[in-house]
């Protein structure tokens, strides 16, 4: 049990490394009898004339390497190698002009690569610090990428139904002003500008509402009737009220974030416990003293909840605005209009980037509530 | 200067107490004085008689507990005291003024049954928040503050948040907040009640030698017999259903500088026995 706890990629690996080793031989056996690809219709074996043998006895030499390696952590590395030469096969093999839409030997042999993976990430997960934190999920997307990647190009995706990464990659760099027009009229203007107000107007008239009882009573139920209220229903009306340009996604955003805001700011000021403010109240301390030193730093949790669900909405709620009328620029714009256009590599582009705003601001707002409440039990580190 | 002691005894005299007795002149010995105190709180059956007609009498300087099963209105007597209930009738003076007048005044510290730290201050800025809240400048709130952590036996601790001390360093902080405030009375909550025998027996020893060092008037709520004899001068004997007084019992048999031994001693055992007697008298057998 203590070598367990002390030593506990060794032993853990130990039991499991043979078994693991037989599942993915297995399929890496069958694989050799069945062909890579065709070429003009033709099937290609392993040995038809390609460097794919080269490819393979890289990969069996770091197996072997991974296995002989004194640390299993150093030979989690070495096999991770082997992986990255195994997926580097197929791209290589479509360079060649292969047609791998009927490789069984070759998808197989990825099979047998991906539990490779896995092996290697089980291993690298339990080495603490920047390996776990960094390094396991960033191998995790990079290896969602690849197969995505070899995926669609192998199987000829059509483009239009989903294109491979290094499309919409390339088609990110070709439109990269537009889509940085775009960024900054519905981010930087449209989002921020409503989220902001939304939720620093939910928050004040929680405070507000905290304080005046009726209402919290009255405010509570329209909250749930405001998150049942319907994006596209409530855009066209705020084009209607507020134009074209941000001010109507703004206020859209307002409409989304503001209840979210409130009820969570709500929650957090009755988060405080009976003892906590019958200490304030021995001290003679008022309404605002208490606010301030106790109740704000007790509902911080809560609202950072409000804080992180809001950023989200937010997006969605000024690209969903933006199909219902927007100055030519914008990121909803060039969806809905790209779209038809059938130029569904820009469309995809703006999804990347939409998608990356959104973690990043999520991302940001989590850095921050880390920062700002490590005291919480959900956060603390002895 | 360092103490052998945790709660390091000093022979200094309370700030407030004395310093200028020309402010009070006739200030009295009572400190605070209930007559016919009751408080019915409303429920929805049946109103619930907390405490019923209550006459008590605590003098400057005593150490007076309040002792009794649980429902028997001891802490609902402490906290009238505090201000933080009001009696539905019967008349209560602090200090010949009203609980709020003296709430308002910060004449008290009070010490809850949990440490309720708040965990997002250092233990420092624990003990500090009274004196911000009083509107004290940063270089005394800190001085004041690391005087009261080492009477305490907690210097070296002002930097750790409180979830990082055991619940007995926890309970300690508290004291030293409730002390920073340097109030005449001190009311305390069943302090110790969530802690271990040692520890306890430990925070007991230290209480009173705290108590002798700065002369404060202690009010003391407590269900242990042992636990109130020890550090009493006088021990007021509760019952429930309704919240009252049975009996009072000086415990100027015991010497006033208390050591774990005098547990050992008859008179200790005397009193104890009075005590227990006073508690099975308001014992009843139809609840």
């Amino acid at each position: 049990m203590s070598d367990m706890t002390t030593n506990s990629h060794r032993t853990s690996l130990r039991n499991a490394a043979d078994w693991m080793l037989v599942a993915i031989a297995l399929p890496a056996l069958a694989a050799f009898m069945l062909p890579l690809g065709a070429r003009d219709g033709a099937p290609v074996g392993w040995l038809g004339g390609t460097m794919a043998p080269l490819f393979l006895s890289g990969v069996l030499l770091t197996v072997v390497a991974g296995r002989a390696a004194p640390k299993r952590v150093w030979g989690a590395w070495v096999e991770l190698a082997g992986v990255a030469l195994a997926w580097l096969l197929p791209l290589y093999l479509m360079k060649e002009g292969l047609d791998l839409s009927a490789g069984w030997g070759l998808w197989l042999f990825l099979v047998a690569a991906t539990l490779l993976l896995w092996r290697v990430m089980g291993v690298l997960s339990g080495v603490p610090g920047w390996t776990r934190a960094v390094i396991v999920p960033g191998l995790f997307g990079l290896g969602l990428l690849v197969g995505w990647e070899v995926l669609v190009r192998g199987f000829q995706v059509p483009a239009i139904l989903l294109p491979p990464p290094s499309r919409i990659a390339s088609a990110l760099a070709a439109n990269a002003p537009v889509l940085w027009d775009d960024f900054r009229q519905t981010v930087l203007t449209s989002v921020l500008r409503g989220y902001v107000m939304g939720c620093g107007a939910g928050f004040l008239v929680a405070i507000l509402a905290d304080r005046v009882p009726f209402l919290a009573r009255g405010l509570l139920p329209l909250g749930n009737l405001a998150s049942a209220i319907p994006v596209v229903g409530i855009a066209p009306i705020m084009v209607m009220w507020f134009g074209f340009d941000w001010q109507s996604k703004a206020a859209v955003i307002v409409v989304m974030t503001f209840f979210p805001m409130l009820i969570n700011t709500l929650a957090g000021l009755g988060n405080s416990e009976r003892i906590q403010l019958d200490l304030m109240r021995s001290y003679a301390a008022g309404y605002g003293r208490t606010l301030v030193k106790l109740r704000l730093p007790n509902a911080l949790p809560f609202l950072f909840n409000g804080l992180k669900i809001n950023s989200t909405l937010a997006l969605i709620g000024a690209i969903v605005a933006e199909f219902f009328g927007t100055p030519v620029v914008g990121m909803g714009f060039r969806i809905s209009t790209e779209v038809a256009r059938m130029n569904l590599d820009i469309v995809w582009a703006t999804i990347a980037v939409a998608a990356l705003t959104g973690s990043g601001l999520y991302g940001g707002l989590a850095l921050l509530e880390r920062v700002t409440t490590a005291w919480h039990p959900s956060m603390r580190r002895r | 200067m360092t103490s052998p002691h945790p709660l390091g005894v000093r022979e200094a005299t309370a700030s407030r107490q004395g310093s200028d007795p020309d402010a009070s002149p006739a200030r009295s010995s009572v400190v605070v004085e209930a007559r016919k105190l009751s408080l019915v709180y409303p429920t929805a059956d049946k109103p619930v008689t907390a405490l019923s007609e209550v006459d008590l009498t605590i003098a400057r300087g005593d150490f007076v507990s309040l002792i009794g099963p649980s429902g028997c209105g001891k802490t609902t007597l402490l906290r009238v005291i505090a201000d933080l209930e009001r009696p539905t009738s019967g008349r209560i003076a602090i200090e010949g003024m009203t609980p709020e007048q003296a709430r308002l005044k910060r004449l008290y510290g009070y010490v809850f049954q949990a440490p309720a730290l708040y965990p997002w201050r250092t233990v420092e800025r624990n003990v500090m928040l009274p004196l911000e809240i009083m509107g004290i400048g940063r270089a005394e709130r800190q001085a004041r503050a690391r005087e009261q952590l080492e009477r305490v036996g907690l210097s070296g601790f002002e930097r750790k948040f409180p979830w990082q001390l055991s619940g007995g360093m926890q309970q300690r902080v508290s004291i030293a907040r409730a002390l920073a405030l340097q109030p005449d009375l001190l009311l305390m909550d069943e302090p110790f009640g969530a802690l271990d025998e040692i520890t306890r027996d430990h925070l007991n020893l230290h209480l009173t030698q705290l108590w002798r060092a700065t002369g404060k008037t202690c009010v003391f709520v407590t269900h242990s017999i042992a636990e109130a004899v020890f550090l009493s001068t006088r021990i007021v004997v509760m019952s429930p259903r309704p919240g009252r007084i049975l009996d009072v019992i000086d415990c100027d048999t015991l010497p006033r500088e208390r050591k774990l031994d005098i547990r050992e001693s008859p008179e200790f055992a005397a009193i104890a026995h009075r005590v227990r007697e006073g508690l099975k008298e308001g014992h009843s057998y139809d609840d």
